[in-house]
């Protein structure tokens, strides 16, 4: 075992002869189980040519017109994340410095709002966001992208800012107090310890979250595709896949992408950490509840 | 206010059903993400590959993604069941590489001195395991896999949103679209059925934290 674990101990010569035989069997368990399903999946006739061929092979007819329609769809896909981040951020920003400023009392409405947008489901954010707006009169139908690129993005910015807000928030409590209590002392007024000391402080310790924040939001730019809004990833995927009738293959195709995107976010998200940990100083001392010290 | 009092059998029916896709969700991704998490711990180097597969493949797909292959493309291999049933599958599986991530981070937390030291004053492996190592790594676990869970009962909505049928998401979707009710009344009342279940949720997970934190 590469890492030792808290579990084991180093294993002895019966515990490794064990562990060989227990792999083994764990292999062929797993061998078999992929042997069924690819016999069932030659025995439908799912790894035929005209399946895969308008995904795999450059000859076939359809093979240009099905990557140009993938390729429309990732930008799609991405349009709607980095808008929604864009605005998430910045919304979100200015809610988790309001929520931090405000005194007790006037800030009661922020925490609502902010647990209230938190419980709710991202899709019916957005589901909200493209029936209630055309209601009371918004018209969203000149923007630039279409009216469901925009309700996507605000139903995802809606519930994505008071999470950022919390993360934010988060990231300031992280800090050790002295930074605050330090750059108060040196009569820094309470709005620029905000901006000059914490928050670019805070925004370092949380970047790996915001990162897996942005994994999320790409993930959610793809309930659009159920609510039928916008043509992104999964729409795209599904309205080729209506044409060729190869569901399972163009499928495979739109979750590799997501996966293979929001893999290297993630990987990207845990190397931003370790850095930051070797980098900054002090590690940030973690937020312990002040009824447990 | 009329769209949810006249209506508001229709949707206490489909909060009732909504809750019942969430406790099949939580009980089904709390079994099959303890299985991967043993699994990505084993002492066997099989289990371990098999169980970091899932987790990355799964937690890095749409549930959107993982919901549509379950509805087009198992019929596609001869594999047939109504939306409830894929659905469920699918949300109990996307969720239970969530299950697997927050229990293996509170196994990961024990510091391995504490089993050292339970070896050290003589006890077995068994003993360790279930006196020492476990209990801790559950109480950690408690706060991220309870977070999990209430991502599940929002997920549930996207099951919903997917055609399952009679769950609050449908109730409001037919309400607006084709009994012509105007949108903002009747999302409202399907926004307070969801919230009926995350805010109860939120609180009994901190209570539970309070209960169980330790302090180190």
């Amino acid at each position: 075992m590469s890492t030792p674990s808290v579990l084991y101990d180093a294993p002895g010569p019966r515990a490794r002869r064990r562990a060989a035989v227990g792999g083994a069997i764990a292999t062929l368990v797993v061998v078999i189980l992929i042997g069924v399903a690819v016999k069932r999946f030659a025995d439908q006739g799912q790894f035929a040519g005209q399946l895969w061929g308008p995904i795999l092979n450059p000859l076939d007819p359809d093979f240009n017109a099905v990557w140009k329609l993938i390729g429309r769809g990732v930008l799609a896909t991405l349009t709607a994340a980095v808008l929604a981040i864009a605005f998430s951020l910045l919304i979100g920003g200015a809610v988790g410095v309001a929520r931090m400023m405000l005194g007790r009392r006037s800030r009661i409405p922020i925490v609502g709002l902010i647990e209230l947008l938190r419980g709710l489901p991202v899709v019916i954010t957005i589901y909200f966001a493209s029936r209630v707006l055309p209601e009371l009169g918004v018209d969203l139908t000149g923007m630039p992208g279409g009216s469901g690129l925009w309700f996507l993005v605000i139903g995802l910015t809606a519930y994505n800012c008071v999470i950022i807000a919390e993360i934010i928030r988060a990231g300031v409590a992280s800090l050790p107090g002295g930074q605050r209590e330090a750059a108060l002392a040196i009569g820094l007024t309470p709005g620029a310890t905000m901006r000059l000391v914490l928050l670019p402080q805070a925004v370092r310790v949380m970047l790996p979250a915001l990162i897996s924040q942005l994994v999320v939001i790409l993930k959610d730019t793809s309930l659009a595709a159920v609510l039928g809004l916008y043509t992104e990833l999964l729409r795209q995927g599904n309205l080729i896949a209506l044409n060729l009738h190869n569901p399972i293959q163009i499928l495979s195709v739109v979750g590799v992408i997501f996966i293979l995107i929001n893999y290297n976010l993630s990987r990207l998200a845990t190397w931003v950490d370790q850095r930051s940990v070797r980098k900054v100083a002090p590690k940030p001392t973690e937020a312990i509840p002040a009824e447990v010290v | 206010m009329d769209a949810i009092t006249q209506n508001l059998d229709l949707f206490w029916s489909g909060f009732l059903r909504s809750l019942t896709i969430c406790l099949w969700g939580a009980v089904g991704s709390l079994i099959l993400g303890t299985i991967i998490a043993t699994c990505r711990v084993a002492p066997v180097a099989p289990l371990r590959t098999f169980g970091t597969a899932w987790v990355t493949v799964i937690r890095n797909c749409p549930l959107t993604v993982v919901l549509v292959m379950f509805a087009f493309g198992l019929p596609e291999i001869g594999i047939n069941a109504d939306f409830y049933t894929f659905g469920l599958a699918g949300l109990i599986i996307y969720t239970s590489a969530f299950v697997c991530e927050g229990l293996r981070a509170g196994i990961n937390s024990v510091s391995a001195g504490q089993a050292e030291a339970a070896r050290a004053i003589g006890l077995t492996f068994t003993q360790s395991l279930t006196q020492i190592v476990l209990p801790q790594a559950f109480r950690t676990s408690i706060p991220p896999v309870g977070s999990v869970i209430i991502a599940m009962i929002k997920n549930s909505a996207v099951v919903g949103a997917f055609g399952v049928g009679r769950d609050l998401f449908s109730v409001g979707e037919s309400l607006t679209s084709a009994q012509g009710y105007a949108a903002l009344p009747v999302l409202t009342g399907v926004a307070i059925g969801y919230l009926m279940m995350t805010l109860p949720a939120g609180l009994g997970l901190g209570a539970l934290e309070r209960r169980v934190a330790i302090a180190r």
